[in-house]
Protein backbone atom coordinates (compact mmCIF):
# COMPACT_ATOMS: atom_id res chain seq x y z
CA UNK A 1 0.00 0.00 0.00
CA UNK A 2 1.12 3.79 -0.87
CA UNK A 3 2.21 6.05 1.44
CA UNK A 4 -0.72 7.81 0.86
CA UNK A 5 -3.58 5.63 0.98
CA UNK A 6 -2.22 4.22 4.45
CA UNK A 7 -2.60 7.40 5.74
CA UNK A 8 -6.02 7.94 3.62
CA UNK A 9 -7.37 4.96 5.00
CA UNK A 10 -6.65 5.57 8.59
CA UNK A 11 -8.04 8.62 8.31
CA UNK A 12 -11.12 7.44 7.00
CA UNK A 13 -11.12 4.57 10.11
CA UNK A 14 -10.97 7.24 12.44
CA UNK A 15 -13.47 9.70 11.21
CA UNK A 16 -15.50 6.64 10.94
CA UNK A 17 -15.27 5.76 14.44
CA UNK A 18 -15.95 9.49 15.58
CA UNK A 19 -19.10 9.61 13.55
CA UNK A 20 -20.38 6.26 14.20
CA UNK A 21 -19.80 5.02 17.76
CA UNK A 22 -17.59 8.15 19.70
CA UNK A 23 -21.07 10.61 18.44
CA UNK A 24 -23.39 8.47 20.67
CA UNK A 25 -21.27 9.95 23.80
CA UNK A 26 -21.96 13.30 22.51
CA UNK A 27 -23.14 16.13 25.16
CA UNK A 28 -26.81 16.23 24.57
CA UNK A 29 -27.17 19.86 25.98
CA UNK A 30 -27.89 22.67 24.00
CA UNK A 31 -24.85 24.26 22.49
CA UNK A 32 -24.24 28.01 22.82
CA UNK A 33 -26.24 29.32 20.61
CA UNK A 34 -29.54 27.44 21.68
CA UNK A 35 -28.59 28.14 25.06
CA UNK A 36 -28.41 32.34 24.52
CA UNK A 37 -31.60 32.03 22.63
CA UNK A 38 -33.04 30.34 25.66
CA UNK A 39 -31.66 32.63 28.59
CA UNK A 40 -32.50 35.45 26.65
CA UNK A 41 -35.50 34.77 25.41
CA UNK A 42 -35.64 34.18 21.78
CA UNK A 43 -35.45 30.51 21.53
CA UNK A 44 -39.39 30.23 20.80
CA UNK A 45 -38.58 32.55 17.62
CA UNK A 46 -37.34 29.04 15.86
CA UNK A 47 -39.62 27.74 13.42
CA UNK A 48 -39.81 23.73 13.19
CA UNK A 49 -37.12 22.52 10.48
CA UNK A 50 -38.78 22.65 6.72
CA UNK A 51 -37.26 18.63 6.55
CA UNK A 52 -37.67 17.96 10.25
CA UNK A 53 -39.18 14.86 9.05
CA UNK A 54 -36.61 13.44 6.69
CA UNK A 55 -35.17 10.02 7.21
CA UNK A 56 -31.64 11.41 8.82
CA UNK A 57 -33.20 14.14 11.21
CA UNK A 58 -31.63 14.88 13.67
CA UNK A 59 -28.83 12.60 12.98
CA UNK A 60 -30.70 9.79 13.25
CA UNK A 61 -32.18 6.88 10.91
CA UNK A 62 -35.72 7.16 11.25
CA UNK A 63 -37.33 3.48 12.20
CA UNK A 64 -34.47 2.46 13.49
CA UNK A 65 -35.18 2.06 17.32
CA UNK A 66 -32.12 1.42 19.07
CA UNK A 67 -30.22 4.93 19.58
CA UNK A 68 -26.79 4.06 19.46
CA UNK A 69 -28.00 1.59 16.00
CA UNK A 70 -29.35 4.51 14.61
CA UNK A 71 -26.62 6.92 15.52
CA UNK A 72 -23.99 4.93 14.40
CA UNK A 73 -25.86 4.46 10.72
CA UNK A 74 -26.71 8.10 10.52
CA UNK A 75 -22.65 8.91 10.95
CA UNK A 76 -21.31 6.81 9.13
CA UNK A 77 -23.74 7.26 5.70
CA UNK A 78 -22.58 11.09 6.42
CA UNK A 79 -19.13 10.10 6.74
CA UNK A 80 -19.19 8.07 3.48
CA UNK A 81 -21.31 10.90 1.99
CA UNK A 82 -19.10 13.85 2.86
CA UNK A 83 -15.66 11.44 1.84
CA UNK A 84 -17.07 10.81 -1.31
CA UNK A 85 -18.94 13.77 -2.46
CA UNK A 86 -16.66 16.58 -1.63
CA UNK A 87 -13.77 13.95 -3.41
CA UNK A 88 -15.38 14.19 -6.39
CA UNK A 89 -16.49 17.89 -6.22
CA UNK A 90 -12.35 18.22 -5.77
CA UNK A 91 -11.11 16.49 -7.80
CA UNK A 92 -13.78 17.94 -10.63
CA UNK A 93 -11.93 21.73 -9.36
CA UNK A 94 -8.64 20.16 -9.62
CA UNK A 95 -9.24 19.35 -13.30
CA UNK A 96 -10.52 22.66 -14.33
CA UNK A 97 -6.95 24.31 -14.55
CA UNK B 1 -24.19 27.84 15.92
CA UNK B 2 -26.44 25.90 13.52
CA UNK B 3 -29.32 28.57 13.49
CA UNK B 4 -32.66 27.39 13.06
CA UNK B 5 -35.30 29.06 10.84
CA UNK B 6 -36.82 32.40 12.56
CA UNK B 7 -34.38 34.10 14.42
CA UNK B 8 -33.47 36.10 11.34
CA UNK B 9 -36.15 37.53 9.08
CA UNK B 10 -35.94 36.47 5.49
CA UNK B 11 -34.34 39.72 4.27
CA UNK B 12 -31.40 39.52 6.33
CA UNK B 13 -31.36 35.40 5.42
CA UNK B 14 -31.65 36.28 1.80
CA UNK B 15 -28.55 38.84 1.71
CA UNK B 16 -26.60 36.72 4.05
CA UNK B 17 -27.39 34.49 1.18
CA UNK B 18 -26.51 36.14 -1.58
CA UNK B 19 -22.92 37.10 0.41
CA UNK B 20 -22.19 33.90 0.62
CA UNK B 21 -23.27 32.47 -2.77
CA UNK B 22 -20.70 35.32 -4.07
CA UNK B 23 -17.64 34.01 -1.60
CA UNK B 24 -18.33 30.73 -2.28
CA UNK B 25 -18.23 31.42 -6.47
CA UNK B 26 -14.55 32.55 -5.31
CA UNK B 27 -13.45 29.72 -3.33
CA UNK B 28 -14.46 27.33 -6.39
CA UNK B 29 -12.52 29.22 -8.93
CA UNK B 30 -9.38 29.78 -6.32
CA UNK B 31 -9.15 26.45 -5.30
CA UNK B 32 -8.09 24.49 -8.22
CA UNK B 33 -4.74 26.98 -7.08
CA UNK B 34 -4.40 24.84 -3.76
CA UNK B 35 -5.64 21.54 -5.16
CA UNK B 36 -4.03 18.63 -7.38
CA UNK B 37 -5.63 15.46 -8.35
CA UNK B 38 -3.76 13.89 -5.38
CA UNK B 39 -4.77 16.48 -3.01
CA UNK B 40 -8.66 15.64 -3.42
CA UNK B 41 -9.10 12.47 -1.35
CA UNK B 42 -7.20 14.40 1.19
CA UNK B 43 -9.50 17.44 1.19
CA UNK B 44 -12.50 14.84 1.02
CA UNK B 45 -11.41 13.48 4.02
CA UNK B 46 -11.01 16.86 5.55
CA UNK B 47 -14.79 17.41 4.87
CA UNK B 48 -15.91 14.20 6.29
CA UNK B 49 -14.47 14.54 9.32
CA UNK B 50 -15.18 18.21 10.33
CA UNK B 51 -18.88 16.14 9.63
CA UNK B 52 -17.85 13.42 12.27
CA UNK B 53 -15.99 16.28 14.72
CA UNK B 54 -19.58 18.50 14.16
CA UNK B 55 -21.72 15.37 16.19
CA UNK B 56 -19.54 15.38 19.03
CA UNK B 57 -20.81 17.86 20.89
CA UNK B 58 -18.19 18.69 24.38
CA UNK B 59 -19.70 19.85 27.72
CA UNK B 60 -18.18 23.71 28.48
CA UNK B 61 -20.35 24.94 30.82
CA UNK B 62 -23.22 23.95 33.14
CA UNK B 63 -25.98 22.80 30.80
CA UNK B 64 -24.04 24.17 27.05
CA UNK B 65 -22.10 22.37 25.60
CA UNK B 66 -20.33 22.97 21.93
CA UNK B 67 -18.90 21.19 19.00
CA UNK B 68 -15.86 21.82 16.59
CA UNK B 69 -16.83 24.98 13.61
CA UNK B 70 -13.58 23.07 11.96
CA UNK B 71 -13.19 26.19 9.53
CA UNK B 72 -9.35 26.47 11.09
CA UNK B 73 -8.74 23.16 10.92
CA UNK B 74 -9.80 22.91 7.14
CA UNK B 75 -7.99 25.99 6.21
CA UNK B 76 -4.68 24.73 7.77
CA UNK B 77 -5.02 21.30 6.59
CA UNK B 78 -6.18 22.52 2.66
CA UNK B 79 -5.80 25.68 1.94
CA UNK B 80 -8.47 28.21 2.76
CA UNK B 81 -10.20 28.30 -0.42
CA UNK B 82 -10.49 24.78 -0.37
CA UNK B 83 -10.89 24.61 3.06
CA UNK B 84 -13.98 26.96 3.09
CA UNK B 85 -15.84 25.12 0.34
CA UNK B 86 -15.28 21.51 2.32
CA UNK B 87 -16.95 22.84 5.68
CA UNK B 88 -19.56 24.83 3.78
CA UNK B 89 -20.63 21.33 1.80
CA UNK B 90 -21.18 20.13 5.08
CA UNK B 91 -22.75 22.73 6.73
CA UNK B 92 -25.26 22.84 3.51
CA UNK B 93 -25.52 19.10 3.49
CA UNK B 94 -26.54 18.89 7.34
CA UNK B 95 -29.69 21.58 6.46
CA UNK B 96 -30.52 19.25 3.93
CA UNK B 97 -30.47 15.84 5.16
CA UNK B 98 -29.77 15.80 8.79
CA UNK B 99 -31.89 18.44 9.40
CA UNK B 100 -29.64 20.23 11.39
CA UNK B 101 -29.64 24.65 10.83
CA UNK B 102 -32.16 25.83 9.36
CA UNK B 103 -33.17 25.90 4.85
CA UNK B 104 -34.06 29.63 4.72
CA UNK B 105 -30.86 30.28 7.87
CA UNK B 106 -28.86 28.15 5.35
CA UNK B 107 -27.02 31.17 3.56
CA UNK B 108 -26.06 33.04 7.01
CA UNK B 109 -24.98 29.26 8.83
CA UNK B 110 -22.73 29.03 5.83
CA UNK B 111 -21.16 32.36 6.33
CA UNK B 112 -20.80 31.87 10.11
CA UNK B 113 -19.82 28.03 10.05
CA UNK B 114 -17.77 27.61 6.64
CA UNK B 115 -16.68 31.35 5.61
CA UNK B 116 -15.72 33.69 8.35
CA UNK B 117 -14.59 30.87 10.35
CA UNK B 118 -11.64 30.36 7.31
CA UNK B 119 -11.14 33.87 6.96
CA UNK B 120 -10.24 34.77 10.55
CA UNK B 121 -8.30 31.51 11.11
CA UNK B 122 -6.75 31.48 8.71
CA UNK B 123 -5.55 35.02 8.97
CA UNK B 124 -4.21 34.46 12.43
CA UNK B 125 -2.42 31.56 11.49
CA UNK B 126 -0.31 33.07 8.88
CA UNK B 127 -0.06 36.34 11.00
CA UNK B 128 1.32 34.26 14.10
CA UNK B 129 3.40 31.73 11.87
CA UNK B 130 5.53 34.61 10.87
CA UNK B 131 6.79 34.47 14.49
CA UNK B 132 6.71 30.83 15.40
CA UNK B 133 8.54 28.60 13.92
CA UNK B 134 8.73 24.98 13.44
CA UNK B 135 6.42 21.92 14.34
CA UNK B 136 5.29 23.29 17.85
CA UNK B 137 4.96 26.87 15.93
CA UNK B 138 2.69 25.86 13.63
CA UNK B 139 0.54 24.03 16.40
CA UNK B 140 0.64 26.47 19.00
CA UNK B 141 -0.49 29.18 16.07
CA UNK B 142 -3.05 26.62 14.71
CA UNK B 143 -4.67 26.25 18.64
CA UNK B 144 -4.99 30.36 18.70
CA UNK B 145 -6.51 30.83 14.97
CA UNK B 146 -9.07 28.11 15.89
CA UNK B 147 -9.62 29.70 19.24
CA UNK B 148 -10.31 33.14 17.85
CA UNK B 149 -12.42 31.98 15.03
CA UNK B 150 -15.08 30.76 17.39
CA UNK B 151 -15.84 33.98 18.87
CA UNK B 152 -15.49 35.61 15.19
CA UNK B 153 -18.03 33.32 13.59
CA UNK B 154 -20.53 34.27 17.20
CA UNK B 155 -20.08 38.15 16.75
CA UNK B 156 -20.82 37.69 12.92
CA UNK B 157 -24.47 35.30 13.85
CA UNK B 158 -24.81 38.92 16.34
CA UNK B 159 -24.71 41.42 13.51
CA UNK B 160 -26.82 39.55 11.61
CA UNK B 161 -29.45 39.13 14.61
CA UNK B 162 -29.07 43.02 15.12
CA UNK B 163 -29.80 43.76 11.79
CA UNK B 164 -32.27 41.19 11.44
CA UNK B 165 -33.24 39.52 14.36
CA UNK B 166 -37.42 38.97 14.76
CA UNK B 167 -36.69 39.18 18.48
CA UNK B 168 -36.65 42.66 20.04
CA UNK B 169 -33.78 42.11 22.41
CA UNK B 170 -31.06 44.49 23.80
CA UNK B 171 -28.46 43.53 21.27
CA UNK B 172 -25.08 43.74 23.52
CA UNK B 173 -26.49 41.68 26.05
CA UNK B 174 -27.47 39.29 23.28
CA UNK B 175 -23.24 39.90 22.17
CA UNK B 176 -21.73 39.73 25.72
CA UNK B 177 -23.64 36.03 26.10
CA UNK B 178 -22.83 34.88 22.67
CA UNK B 179 -18.73 35.74 23.01
CA UNK B 180 -18.44 34.86 26.24
CA UNK B 181 -19.96 30.99 25.65
CA UNK B 182 -18.20 31.06 22.27
CA UNK B 183 -15.09 31.40 23.65
CA UNK B 184 -15.35 28.53 26.04
CA UNK B 185 -16.35 26.93 22.85
CA UNK B 186 -13.53 28.01 21.20
CA UNK B 187 -10.67 26.45 23.81
CA UNK B 188 -12.46 23.44 22.33
CA UNK B 189 -11.97 23.95 19.17
CA UNK B 190 -8.04 24.84 19.40
CA UNK B 191 -7.36 21.79 21.00
CA UNK B 192 -9.09 19.47 18.58
CA UNK B 193 -7.37 21.67 15.92
CA UNK B 194 -4.25 21.18 17.47
CA UNK B 195 -4.28 17.98 18.22
CA UNK B 196 -5.23 17.03 14.47
CA UNK B 197 -2.84 19.37 12.80
CA UNK B 198 -0.22 17.47 15.08
CA UNK B 199 -0.78 14.09 14.47
CA UNK B 200 -0.91 14.99 11.14
CA UNK B 201 2.36 16.76 11.13
CA UNK B 202 3.47 13.50 12.70
CA UNK B 203 2.22 10.79 9.79
CA UNK B 204 2.03 13.50 6.96
CA UNK B 205 3.83 16.76 7.48
CA UNK B 206 3.83 16.93 3.70
CA UNK B 207 0.04 16.93 3.64
CA UNK B 208 -0.47 19.96 5.88
CA UNK B 209 -0.97 23.11 3.77
CA UNK B 210 -0.48 25.33 6.09
CA UNK B 211 2.89 23.77 7.08
CA UNK B 212 4.25 24.21 3.18
CA UNK B 213 7.86 26.24 3.00
CA UNK B 214 7.78 26.19 6.84
CA UNK B 215 8.85 22.69 8.05
CA UNK B 216 10.94 20.15 6.52
CA UNK B 217 9.07 17.27 5.14
CA UNK B 218 11.42 14.47 6.08
CA UNK B 219 9.52 12.25 3.23
CA UNK B 220 12.29 13.74 0.35
CA UNK B 221 14.56 10.70 -0.40
CA UNK B 222 17.88 11.70 1.34
CA UNK B 223 21.18 11.03 -0.86
CA UNK B 224 22.69 7.83 -0.42
CA UNK B 225 25.96 8.44 1.33
CA UNK B 226 27.38 5.07 0.27
CA UNK B 227 29.04 5.84 -3.15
Amino acid sequence: MKLSNKFLALGIFVTLILASVVSYYASGDPDGLEKVAEEKGFLDDAVDHSLGDSPLADYGVSGVADDRLSVALAGSFGVLLMLVGSTLLFKFLAKRK
Amino acid sequence: MHAPDGFINAPVSLGTGAVSASILAIALNKAKNELDEKAAPMAGLVAAYVFAAQMLNFPVALGTSGHLLGGALAAILIGPWTGMIAVSVVVILQALLFADGGLTALGFNVFNMGIITVFSGWFVFILLTKFLKGRSGIVIAAFIAALISVPVSAVSFVSQYAIGGTGTLDVLDVLVAMFSVHVLIGIGEGLITALTISAVLVLRPDLVFGARGKIKTELQIKESKVS
